[in-house]
């Protein structure tokens, strides 16, 4: 019987390789094509690779003068960052504090609020909820993040006040909270298309040994999808390094080293769109100061990604 | 065929596909079963289907007892008015062509369908020496997957290590001390002649082995819970010769410790492994009896043909 089974195989392969022949010779005109195809192909990949090696040419060129004048040390050490002032400080510390707090604060609201949606959505939600529920979701990211910035001012921030009335008006708090909302579909979302392609077999392994929904989510399909959930948490960590007018318009402005997440602080995109929406001249060294901010949020987000792809590459499965 | 939620009042009026069929023959796989697997006496071949009495036998070597069961997926009948014993400590193969329903039987006994929408046990399936009915709606379908194992067609280890693979069901099942998990671990893993190939890498992701080594996890697995039946769903399908004949030695030995039924396509595999043959067609149960004696000298001539590879 195996070898019945096996006959149809050997038959369609033989089929596919006597056919190939004709197939060739076909036409030229459907050979051009195809080289047409895979020659503008090709252009679009270059393209959005020449784009990249751009910006970092342009970040490079432009920071390069930057930390001839200022030294790398003081950069990175400094504890203030003053560049406009009259006696300018270039410490990055207080820019990158604020940026970590406020990602943080995203994350520790994204993180698990994405996760635990993405789990209910994947092995809970009945197919119908699923699919309103999760477009849904997915229009939250729609939403203009300058409408974000305005709801942490005028709505969580008074929220925030009623329960400590010395919470400032801006505060890297509020705008940690709104931009973690933001965040929640992009984690949700990936995560949920990464356990909804974990194979129905090891499900079944899982509930044949007795375990539940709950269980079987948790210890099997959760660690089945760890890749893609890490590529969703890569994803959202870039989003809120990234993100810029809820911070710009939530947080304040004013560069402060702080731990305390009351406090209001300037993050490194923040700096970044308030110095260049004033008129700096070109070439100024404060006008430099922004491609130094720029190269190091770069480089953190590049930081970011390689060890995203590290895990990602550490636990992907094969199933 | 019936509507959907009815019986059919007379079970052969449904039946129009073959003189062959006109009588599913349903008989007990070992109604003389001994407890040890093997019978102690010669049985029966097989008997015709009116001779419902046998079914009455004594329950002391029968394990499980299919009783006028009927499966549903939708308004489509897959398994129709089976009725059939299953030897205890004994290993009943379960073969017939493709789309005969022998996956969709196998997997009523641990309460599989229930993940689905849409499907629908009628009828008994009696666990003994209890005598409570799997398929009741009302029993909880993981207190009968924690009684019953199952080892897939394809195999499926858990994205965890060999270790917690093989601990997997023992934690569901509360076991929390690291000795006893050791322990039992290891048996499993002996049991499924496995240990000596992993025993120096059992912190090693599941995924590294191979199909085969795989396949004998998930036997350990099934096993290290000690349950009191074991499913084997076509679990050489996906394997080299080898590791086939590795897999079918195992069943083989297993068949002292514990009862089970066995999903083949491979009729040598049959033979080689089972102690009792079940032949189902189109959803029903065409005849049941001792393998050797059914391979010799099968009751019906659809059987005698399916054997003899004629069709399917
Ligand atoms: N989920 C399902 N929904 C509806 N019908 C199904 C479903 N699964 C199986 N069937 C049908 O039930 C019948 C029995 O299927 P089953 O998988 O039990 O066959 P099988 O004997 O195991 O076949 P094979 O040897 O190919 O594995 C088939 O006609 C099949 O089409
Ligand atoms: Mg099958």
């Amino acid at each position: 019987m195996n070898a019945i089974s096996q006959q149809p195989g050997i038959a369609s392969n033989a089929a596919v390789r006597a056919s190939a022949a004709p197939v060739r010779q076909r036409s030229a005109i459907a050979g051009a094509m195809e080289k047409l195809i895979e020659f503008g192909l090709l252009l679009a990949a270059l393209f959005s690779v020449a784009i990249t090696a751009g910006i970092v040419f342009v970040l490079v060129s432009e920071a390069a003068p930057f930390f001839r004048t200022v030294p790398i040390g003081e950069f990175l050490t400094a504890r203030l960052w003053t560049p406009l002032f009259a006696e300018p400080r270039y410490g990055i510390m207080p820019l990158l504090a604020g940026t970590l707090m406020t990602t943080g604060i995203a994350l520790a609201v994204a993180m698990p609020v994405g996760t635990i949606l993405a789990i209910w959505l994947s092995e809970f939600a009945p197919a119908r909820v699923r699919e309103i529920v999760k477009p849904v979701l997915e229009m939250l990211s729609a939403v203009p993040t300058v409408v974000f910035g305005y709801f942490a001012v005028m709505s969580v921030t008074p929220l925030l006040q009623k329960i400590d009335s010395d919470i400032p008006a801006f505060n890297m708090l509020s705008a940690g909270l709104v931009m973690g909302v933001m965040i929640v579909p992009y984690i949700s979302s990936l995560s949920e298309d990464a356990m909804r392609s974990v194979p129905m077999l090891l499900r079944e392994g899982s509930y044949a040994m007795g375990a539940g929904r709950l269980k079987t989510a948790i210890r099997v399909v959760f660690p089945a999808a760890l890749s893609g959930i890490g590529a969703a948490y890569t994803l959202a960590v870039a989003r809120a390094v990234g993100e810029t007018m809820i911070v710009a318009i939530a947080a304040g402005q004013q560069p402060s080293l702080t731990v305390n997440p009351l406090d209001s602080a300037a993050t490194i995109t923040a700096f970044i769109v308030q110095v260049s929406l004033g008129d700096l001249p070109h070439g100024t060294i404060g006008y430099k100061s922004i491609f130094a901010a720029g190269f190091t949020l770069f480089v953190l987000t590049l930081g970011f990604n390689l060890v995203g792809a590290w895990l990602r590459r550490r636990f992907r499965q094969a199933y | 065929m019936s509507p959907p939620g009815s019986r059919p009042a007379h079970p052969r009026d449904t039946i129009a596909r073959g003189p062959a069929l006109a009588a599913p023959v349903s008989v007990d796989a070992a109604a003389t079963g001994g407890a040890a697997g093997r019978p102690r006496e010669p049985l029966p071949t097989t008997t015709p289907a009116n001779q419902e009495a046998t079914a009455a036998a004594p329950a002391a070597g029968i394990k499980a007892r299919v009783q006028d069961f009927s499966f549903y997926y939708g308004p489509f009948q897959a398994v129709k008015n089976v009725s059939i014993g299953f030897a205890e400590r004994a290993v009943t193969a379960l073969i017939g062509p493709s789309g005969c329903g022998k996956t969709t039987l196998l997997r009523c006994f641990n309460r599989m369908h229930d993940l689905y929408p849409d499907t629908r046990y009628e009828g008994k399936i009696v666990l003994n020496p209890s005598g409570i009915n799997i398929v009741d709606r009302r029993i909880s379908p993981i207190e009968m997957r924690m009684r019953i194992s199952m080892v897939f067609q394809k195999p499926n280890p858990f994205p965890k290590s060999i270790f917690e693979n093989v601990a997997y069901g023992l934690r569901l099942r509360g076991v929390r001390s690291r000795r006893e998990l050791a322990d039992r671990v290891e048996t499993a893993l002996k049991g499924a002649a496995l240990w000596g190939e992993v025993s120096d890498r059992l912190r090693k992701p599941a995924f590294a082995l191979s199909g085969g080594q795989q396949q004998r996890l998930c036997i350990a697995r099934a096993l290290a819970v000690e349950p009191e039946i074991v499913l084997f769903d076509e679990p050489t399908s996906a394997l080299d010769p080898i590791a086939t004949s590795k897999i079918e030695e195992l069943i083989h030995e297993l068949r002292s410790r514990v009862t089970i039924i066995i999903v083949t396509h491979n009729m040598q595999q049959a033979a080689r492994v089972s102690d009792f043959t079940a032949f189902m067609y189109l959803g029903e149960m065409v005849e049941v009896g001792r393998t050797d004696m059914m391979f010799q000298n099968p009751a019906r001539p659809l059987t005698e043909q399916y054997i003899s590879g004629r069709f399917g």
